[in-house]
């Protein structure tokens, strides 16, 4: 292809356009100096977001806010006039609950379907399949969002008799819907990296292929499997816009699948329009920007972790 | 807004055809009119029919909340905002430090907020004191039949609050309004993004009760009358009650200026004032001033 | 692979006894067989209904949505600016805002996505760095999207003073898509031959040259897939512009080429997806259709831009040579 046409253009010299070549060619230090510092560019950008989210937080963390009483109370009332109080108690669990169930619900499905579209599936259907999920994962989240909050609500109600439609119930079901396509896609890139002579040993031992999924696949892929839970639970915490219209946001701890939650991405994105730039609120709603940031990166860098111990093992 | 590139033309750009230029149209006024949500409806509303009327003026119309349109009003971002509140006393301060100036209100209409509930609901009336023992957070009420709501005719018998988020203009309006000041509102009520919103999910909620301007009114939910003391006879919110003040949550719609406004933009509030201005109120669903004539 | 056909079961174990009798088939799969191969079946058959149900409640989701938005889905809905405040007309100004958003954005983070992916697979050695540099795309591509709202807040909105901008909106989506194009040109370049390299090397020619003349024009394919699935997803997505850049409404003259392309870098803009997230919390009066006719439209512009990629990737795969 381009590789032998463009090897006779480097080297033929009497051609136009030799000039910017040579040019590109002697300004190579510059070049990779460029190169090497968009590289270095992703760990700029992860110490920014920190520093910027940090600053404005500052007002909040120094002074303002008392840490135990952030994450230990469930009072969360930022415009009282007479005291305002911020605690994230009630936002906390209302994310980890709504993951929770999202991942109940996303797991079982997750792997499921990374099972049969890797092992069970072949040719057109195995790429048709692969394609769809590709294309799921696409959705906008705030497609996802209205969704849940036109067509989900009414059903929930119409089908348990909640007394609201907008509740953990819905977020779980939304958010399992939006973080398959990541589990799916990640536990089949797993799977597919379990070597084939497994495989063909189990067959020829007399194994079902049932039997090597479970006996053979899912422990020599166990380590790509969970980062693909990992991914899944920390797209599902971080999502927004979703969460926000289809949970309700009701600041309390649930009592039940059928109640209203808050979670911590929801309650930034509904109130900080709202605040006065500068002020308390807002600062703390960068402090719980800041407490996503942190929870996130570790998810992230456990599946980073895990990864690495699949490696390590292969090796 | 002096320097706008083109933005069709930074495409060009890319394609090595650069070109910015200057489109600020030297004979047209340009007025930024910026804040609550509340009031964007009727701000667009007004500057639509203005700028029909006189075209060298045309006056852009933003949302964001009543915080954002004072905040950008200090900063000099805008020359109106429009608020659903009052300015509090440390946002004055901050217009007359930063602007040497007083904050100039004017105001341009008045809003009901209506009760709403789900069109299923026998309820037809609901006093103040039982709005804020649903709502304040010493009340009490939680149930529908404590308000004579015969039990399973809404599927539940707990009353689903839809309250607005913490920090919007309505929020503050309806917890001063209602509960009385230096109260705060009962934790665990539903937090609706916007006044479209909290009448939308009455209407797919059968159990809830919620708050929002009597403009936003369709046809599946039901606005109740409010009395102030229980046993009193409800007052419906219509434009008389709430311009004669028997309607107790109704709030004025506020433009704020620094300083007198002079040129344009005191004749676009002019406008707003005269009857012309007042008349959309009217067709949008707020309330107008009470006409001189 | 071998065994992904279905029809042939594993042969019979030569230890298992013969089975007496005439009548009998002396290759009849014994009971243990017959249990396996029942399970075995069972399985696969949970195996693709659990498949089926996340792909056939999303499909009837969007074909209902789709069926909703039918009556309005016209020319002039995509092409009319909003009216009647936005109540009526269409979706154009919208439309223009997410499409400069992503634009913008790709014209920042695609030389530096693409040069990051470079260095990562051409120049980076396996040490600490190159860990923690592949540990900080991760991150990035893992950081919930509000938090990168805030990051936009605190860095381009205040701190380079950019205002709440259609630039500072750009830049917040820039650095949220990063890591797409990163990741997806390290895998595009991991894709050329070792080999290819090595000749062009051994043909005297820099570490730049080779990069210049072999291995980028031969991984063209994988980058350009890398840069669709960004456009994609700065398209769709809504918390990082939601303070700072996207609002509510933006005026748009009612006539004039200016009525086509409403914004300048330092305004604010409108976009598709704060467009339906208004709509169907703030703005009264509007119809539902106006509602599923906006989030149908943002969906197949995602989907259709991601079908794109997929096409591509197919077509450039089909055309490889090594």
């Amino acid at each position: 292809m381009s590789n032998a046409r463009t090897a006779v253009k480097t080297s033929n010299t009497r051609r136009p356009g030799v000039a910017w070549r040579v040019v590109l060619d002697r300004a190579e230090p510059l070049i990779e100096w460029i190169i090497r510092l968009c590289g270095w560019s992703a760990i700029f950008f992860v110490f920014a977001i920190f520093f910027f989210v940090f600053w404005e937080a500052v007002p909040a963390l120094f002074g303002g806010v008392n840490l135990i009483e952030f994450f230990t109370s469930t009072r969360w009332q930022p415009s009282s006039e007479v005291r305002p109080e911020y605690g994230i108690l009630a936002l906390l669990v209302g994310t980890v609950s709504v993951t929770a169930l999202a991942m109940a619900i996303a797991v079982p499905l997750g792997l499921g379907a990374a099972v049969f579209i890797s092992e069970f599936c072949s040719g057109k259907l195995k790429e048709i399949l692969k394609i769809v999920i590709e294309l799921l994962a696409a959705i906008p989240s705030i497609v996802w969002g209205f969704v849940g909050y036109m067509v989900l609500g009414p059903i929930i109600i119409w089908a348990t008799g909640a007394a609201v439609g907008v509740n953990l119930l819905n977020g779980g079901i939304i958010l399992a819907l939006m973080s398959v396509p990541i589990i799916v896609s990640v536990g089949e890139d797993a799977l597919k990296a379990v070597p084939d002579s497994y495989r063909e040993a189990a067959l020829s031992l007399g194994a079902s292929r049932w039997e090597i999924v479970y006996r053979v696949l899912f422990p020599a892929a166990k380590n790509g499997l969970l980062a693909a839970v990992l991914l899944g639970v920390g797209r599902a915490i971080g999502e927004t816009m979703a969460v926000l219209m289809c949970t309700g946001h009701a600041v309390q701890i649930p009592h039940g699948l059928l109640d209203p939650i808050c979670t911590l991405t929801a309650t930034i994105a509904s109130e900080l329009g709202e605040s006065v730039s500068g002020g308390m609120h807002y600062s703390v709603l960068f402090m719980i920007g800041l407490v996503l940031f942190l929870i996130t990166f570790a998810v992230n860098l456990a599946a980073d972790l895990v990864v690495k111990g699949v490696r390590n093992e292969q090796r | 807004m002096s320097l706008r590139f083109n933005l069709i033309l930074f495409c060009l750009l890319l394609a090595v055809l650069a070109c910015g230029c200057d489109r600020s149209r030297e004979n047209s006024v340009a007025i930024r009119n910026e804040g609550s949500d509340t009031m964007v409806n009727i701000a667009q509303a007004w500057a639509e029919q203005y700028n029909q009327k006189h075209e060298d003026v045309s006056v852009q119309v933003l949302g964001g909340g009543s915080g954002v349109g004072i905040a950008s009003l200090i900063d000099g971002n805008c020359d109106m905002a429009n608020t659903s509140r009052k300015m509090k006393p440390d946002e004055m301060k901050i217009v007359r430090e930063k602007r040497g100036d007083e904050p100039k209100e004017f105001i341009v209409g008045y809003d009901a907020l209506a009760i709403y509930v789900h069109k299923r609901n026998p309820l037809e009336s609901i006093s103040m004191e039982e709005l804020a023992d649903l709502y304040g957070e010493e009340g009490k009420l939680t149930k529908w039949f404590e308000l004579g709501v015969p039990v399973g005719t809404l599927g539940t018998d707990k009353i689903i609050r839809i309250n607005r988020q913490s920090g919007s203009g309505t929020y503050f309006y309806f917890r001063k309004a209602v509960l009385g000041k230096g109260k705060d509102m009962k934790l665990g009520s539903i937090g609706a993004n916007g006044s479209k919103d909290a009448v939308s999910l009455v209407s797919r909620t059968p159990a809830a009760i919620g708050y929002s301007g009597m403009g936003y009114a369709t046809d599946d939910v039901k606005i109740l009358k409010v009395s102030r003391r229980r046993g009193e006879p409800g007052v419906a919110p219509t434009v008389a009650n709430a311009r004669s003040g028997a309607y107790p949550i109704t709030r004025p719609l506020r433009i704020y200026t620094i300083g007198e406004p002079a040129g344009p933009v005191k004749e676009y509030i002019d406008w707003i004032l005269s009857p012309e201005g007042q008349e959309i109120v009217l067709q949008l669903g707020y309330v107008p001033m009470e006409s001189n004539e | 692979m071998a065994f992904h056909s279905n029809s042939i079961s594993p042969p019979p174990s030569p230890l298992a006894p013969l089975p007496k009798g005439e009548g009998r088939n002396p290759f009849a799969p014994s009971a243990l067989e017959k249990h396996k191969k029942i399970k075995e079946t069972a399985a696969q058959w949970v195996l693709a209904a659990i498949t089926l149900m996340l792909v056939v409640p999303v499909a009837a989701i969007l074909g209902y949505l789709f069926v909703k938005a039918l009556p309005v889905l016209s020319f002039s809905f995509l092409f009319d600016n909003p009216a009647n405040r936005m109540t009526a007309g269409g979706i154009w100004a919208p439309l223009v805002g997410t499409f400069f958003l992503v634009l913008i954005s790709l014209a920042a983070a695609a030389p530096i996505g693409i040069l990051a992916g470079v260095y990562l697979n051409e120049y980076a050695r396996d040490n600490w760095i190159t860990r923690s540099i592949n540990l900080a795309v991760m991150n990035l591509a893992g950081v919930p999207s509000i938090v990168h709202g805030l990051f936009g807040v605190g860095a381009f909105v205040l701190f380079a003073g950019m205002g709440r901008s259609l630039l500072a909106a750009s830049c917040t989506l820039a650095v949220m898509t990063l890591p797409v194009i990163v990741t997806s040109t390290r895998e595009a370049l991991a894709a050329v031959p070792m080999s290819f390299r090595e000749a062009c090397w051994n043909m005297g020619a820099t570490r730049w040259q080779t990069i210049r003349t072999i291995v980028l024009p031969n991984s063209i394919s994988g980058i350009l897939t890398g840069v669709i699935l960004q456009v994609s997803r700065a398209a769709g997505e809504t918390a990082p512009i939601l303070f700072t850049g996207a609002v509510f409404f933006m005026p748009t003259p009612p006539h004039g080429w200016e009525s086509f392309f409403p914004y300048g870098l330092d305004d604010y803009c409108m976009a598709l997806s704060m467009h339906l997230f208004t709509l169907a919390t703030q703005v009264r009066g509007v119809s539902d259709e106006y509602l599923y006719g906006t989030a149908v439209v943002l969906v197949g512009l995602v989907l259709v831009v991601n079908s794109a990629s997929i096409v591509l990737r197919g077509y450039l795969r089909s055309r490889k040579k090594w």
